[in-house]
């Protein structure tokens, strides 16, 4: 395992380094906010493609070298740091990783290219309640004649208020809670029977609820096997887990160093409000819990690349730290900053609540924690 | 830095395997209790025979002190060597064959400060673990405000008279030589402090143990009255003492947080799951009946793991050349918060049963862990408070400024 990253990984993380800081500032999503854009930013999907971002797992010709998850790594901390809302996450990860642990050789041929050009985007439909449960699955994907159709409801799904192509988790046999029964299917956002309810949400990226009414695909639409949709789906959801995570980990850190800076110059008592101990201890418990999910984060990013079996431990260490840090970084820098903190026109705000939805999303710190226990047989 | 190619490395991994089969006794490749702890010395003692030829062979090698120059008597290998030799030891389960404080902070700082005379006195018998030697920093009026120490060191011509007071000196008692700081010129603080070395049988001396919560007394209060030193035997220049002081701190700081924490930190002491398993109980998916407390050895496990990554991705950072500075101040609060939150949940998870002092009735295993609980409670003192640390990190590392 390397912490040190390649001179290719290094020059892709200043690329993305620069472009978040100069095209995506956090003056940007609150222009998308304030115009209403709630997170849809078709001009940005499009530099992303120009930069090549969406292909940063996917193999120009097969068997070739990637800049891997650990090089996707580098750019969603990148725009955790802004905290843009890009389709990154959902495309170039999720989807990507879906169809390349489980896509056929055609669907592989159809809809790679598709995504490293940026021509088409994706949303994994998944969760059915308020909270991260991968199996609690209610949604049916009913046989008919020359395919499935699917009936069922999907809340609080990411980017699928604007996505092209839906993934839809459904059920093929079997009862909620089951991990058998599983199977995954491609479905165009506009095909029949599917509603998208569009959410307004707290962290201005938006989401949306999915309504799956009747909806008929081909056989073809099938992600891998039927019923053991499951054997993708951990997998990529360990991905999601990590990638996600090393978003949080630019989130993290870019609220930690506007807090340091504030701390630097504001002035209370006659002093700077950093040389008060009860202020810097709590700076100095931040930064080592910091460091600590660096090295998390970038060990589960690299055990993805490198094949490793513990990748699930991985990937549950690092969602659960990243989880805890953000939570407390963004919280500290809301009250670190007293009253211009609790201001719109301030960005601690804007830290604190894309914490919450980076924190719930692919599994709470709780539930990855409980995950950790169980995989370490406890 | 040497540079070895994957080949020699390989050479030497070899090697060294072969030597560590034919030299390590099979009685020194299982897990160590604390009562079996080496620390050398003039007055050693070996529960187990096979323990002092294990020490002697090392010793001989120079592989207590892989690192170190063959010139004064270390192993002479490469940082990759040395981690080979790691990997070969841990491979075995090879007992570490010497605890000492000479390794871990007062060589390497020797190492940097001492000339060569020093050098060639004091380290050979560090490495083979012949002399003992105990830190003699705190003060009861300065502990954390370590500068503000008040021992005196007077230049009488031909030699350096000691008069004053230490506290908590660890192993005072059974030390053979202190290193110590001592004040060289009254009229200003850092400046005027410097850095001696002198035997514990000296005139003068006097170490009285103190008795810790955990029953045990490993530090002593310490006195002297009219100690001579040899002037040979200040390190570094008069009043320039603090410097070495403060870069023997991070050696204390680093060998604290990789794992020296009152005496074998643990080893041989089952995990809280497996205590809270066996303690607690189990649901009927096997697992630990108490979710609450099932989440929080969760966490402390995961903060564990997090904190062998972050030891990994320094260590290979700065062989990169890309340092984060004052690492030794993040690993010892982590590394003490590590330690106490495992001995509180091992406490939790053994119930009544780790609740016993001595005598029967309790399990033996289990009254070590109550012994190393109480023991813990230091860790987040010596060598620098979680506070000092935290102060540290505040402002050498995130730049924060003092109060004015
Ligand atoms: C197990 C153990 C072994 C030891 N071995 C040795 C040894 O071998 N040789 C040796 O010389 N010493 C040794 N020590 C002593 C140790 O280094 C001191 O105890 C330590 O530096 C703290 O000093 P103090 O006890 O005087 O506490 P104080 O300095 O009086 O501190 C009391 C409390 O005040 C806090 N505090 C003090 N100043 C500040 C500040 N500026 N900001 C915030 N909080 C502050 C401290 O963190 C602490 O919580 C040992 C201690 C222990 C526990």
């Amino acid at each position: 395992m390397s912490f040190v990253l390649t001179e290719d990984q290094e020059m892709l993380r200043e690329t993305a380094t620069a472009f978040a800081r100069d095209e995506l500032s956090i003056t940007h999503l609150r222009a998308l906010r304030d115009a209403g854009a709630n997170g849809k930013d078709a001009k940005t999907r499009q530099k992303l493609a120009e930069l090549g971002f969406f292909g940063v797992i996917i193999p120009d010709e097969p068997g070739a070298e990637t800049f891997g998850l650990t090089g996707l790594g580098q750019i969603l901390e990148a725009q955790g740091a802004t905290l843009a809302a890009t389709p990154l996450l959902q495309t170039a990860l999720i989807a990507a990783s879906a169809l390349q642990l489980g896509g056929s050789p055609a669907q592989q041929a159809e809809w790679l290219p598709k995504i490293a050009g940026g021509e088409t985007t994706f949303a994994l439909a998944l969760d059915e309640t308020a909270h991260f449960a991968p199996y609690n699955v209610s949604t049916e994907a009913e046989r008919n004649g020359q395919g499935y159709t699917i009936n069922g409801l999907k809340k609080y799904v990411p980017d699928a208020h604007h996505a092209d192509m839906l993934i839809v988790v459904a059920r093929t046999f079997g009862e909620s809670g089951d991990r058998h029964g599983l199977s995954l299917f491609l479905v165009p956002r506009d095909a029949k029977g599917v509603t998208i309810t569009e959410l307004k949400t707290v962290d201005s990226h938006g989401a949306a609820h999915v309504t799956l009414e009747n909806v008929n695909v081909a056989e073809s639409a099938l992600i891998g096997p039927a019923d053991q949709g499951a054997d993708i789906l951990d997998p990529v959801l360990d991905r999601a887990a990590i990638g996600l995570a090393a978003e949080m980990l630019g989130s993290a850190q870019a609220a930690f160093d506007m807090t340091l800076e504030y701390l630097n110059n504001r002035k209370q008592f006659g002093q700077l409000i950093g040389s008060f101990q009860s202020m810097q201890h709590r700076a100095a418990k931040m930064f080592i819990d910091l460091e600590m999910t660096r090295s998390c984060v970038a060990s589960a990013l690299a055990a993805a690349d490198d094949g490793k079996s513990d990748l699930a431990e991985l990937a549950s260490l690092a969602k659960a730290l990243a989880s805890e840090l953000v939570h407390l970084v963004s919280n500290e820098c809301v009250q670190m900053h007293g009253g211009i903190g609790m201001t719109d026109v301030a960005d601690p705000g804007f830290y604190m609540k894309r914490a919450r939805v980076q924190e719930a999303l692919y599994g709470s710190a709780s539930w990855h924690r409980d995950r950790y226990a169980r995989l370490n047989g406890f | 830095m040497a540079y070895d190619n994957a080949e020699q490395l390989e050479e030497f991994r070899l090697e060294a395997r072969k030597w560590l089969e034919d030299n390590c006794p099979p009685s020194m490749r299982t897990p160590m209790r604390d009562d079996e702890v080496v620390w050398g010395g003039r007055n050693a003692t070996f529960k187990n025979p096979d323990s002092k030829a294990w020490l002697d062979r090392m010793g001989e090698k120079g592989w207590t002190a892989p690192e170190w120059p063959k010139e004064y008597g270390g192993g002479g290998l490469s940082r990759s060597e040395a981690r080979v030799l790691e990997q070969e030891m841990r491979r075995i389960k090879a007992r570490p064959p010497l605890f000492s404080f000479g390794l871990w902070m007062f060589g390497p700082a020797l190492l940097e400060f001492g000339n060569h005379e020093q050098k060639l006195r004091f380290i050979p018998d560090i490495v083979k673990g012949k002399t003992r030697w105990c830190q003699g920093y705190s003060e009861p009026g300065a502990g954390s405000d370590l500068a503000g120490l008040q021992t005196r060191c007077e230049d009488k011509g031909d030699h350096y008279l000691i008069n004053g007071q230490k506290v908590w000196t660890s192993y005072a008692d059974k030390a053979d030589w202190i290193f110590c700081l001592v004040r060289t010129d009254t009229s200003t603080k850092h400046e005027g402090i410097s850095f001696i070395l002198f035997d514990m049988k000296s005139p003068g001396v006097e170490a009285r143990p103190i008795q810790l919560i955990s029953g045990e007394s490993p530090f002593c209060e310490t006195f002297f009255t009219d100690v001579k030193v040899p002037k040979e035997q200040l390190v570094g220049r008069v009043n320039g003492g603090w410097d070495i002081a403060k870069r023997l701190l991070q050696f204390e700081r680093s060998s604290i947080s990789a794992g020296g924490f009152g005496g074998t930190g643990g080893s041989g002491i089952l995990g809280p799951d497996e205590y809270a398993k066996h303690h607690v109980g189990t649901d009927e998916t096997g697992r630990v009946a108490d979710g609450d407390l099932r989440g929080r050895i969760a966490d402390h496990k995961m903060y564990t793991k997090a904190f062998a990554l972050t030891v990994q991705r320094q260590t290979e950072q700065a062989k990169a050349g890309q340092a984060v500075g004052h690492t030794a101040s993040i690993l010892k609060y982590a590394a003490a918060k590590m330690n106490q939150d495992r001995h509180e949940l091992l406490i939790e998870a053994l119930g009544t049963e780790g609740l016993g002092w001595e005598g029967e009735g309790f399990d033996k295993g289990a009254m070590r862990v109550t012994r190393q609980w109480l023991r813990s409670k230091g860790n987040s003192i010596e060598g620098g408070t979680s506070e000092i640390n935290l102060n540290v990190i505040a402002k050498r590392v995130l730049g924060l400024k003092e109060h004015q």
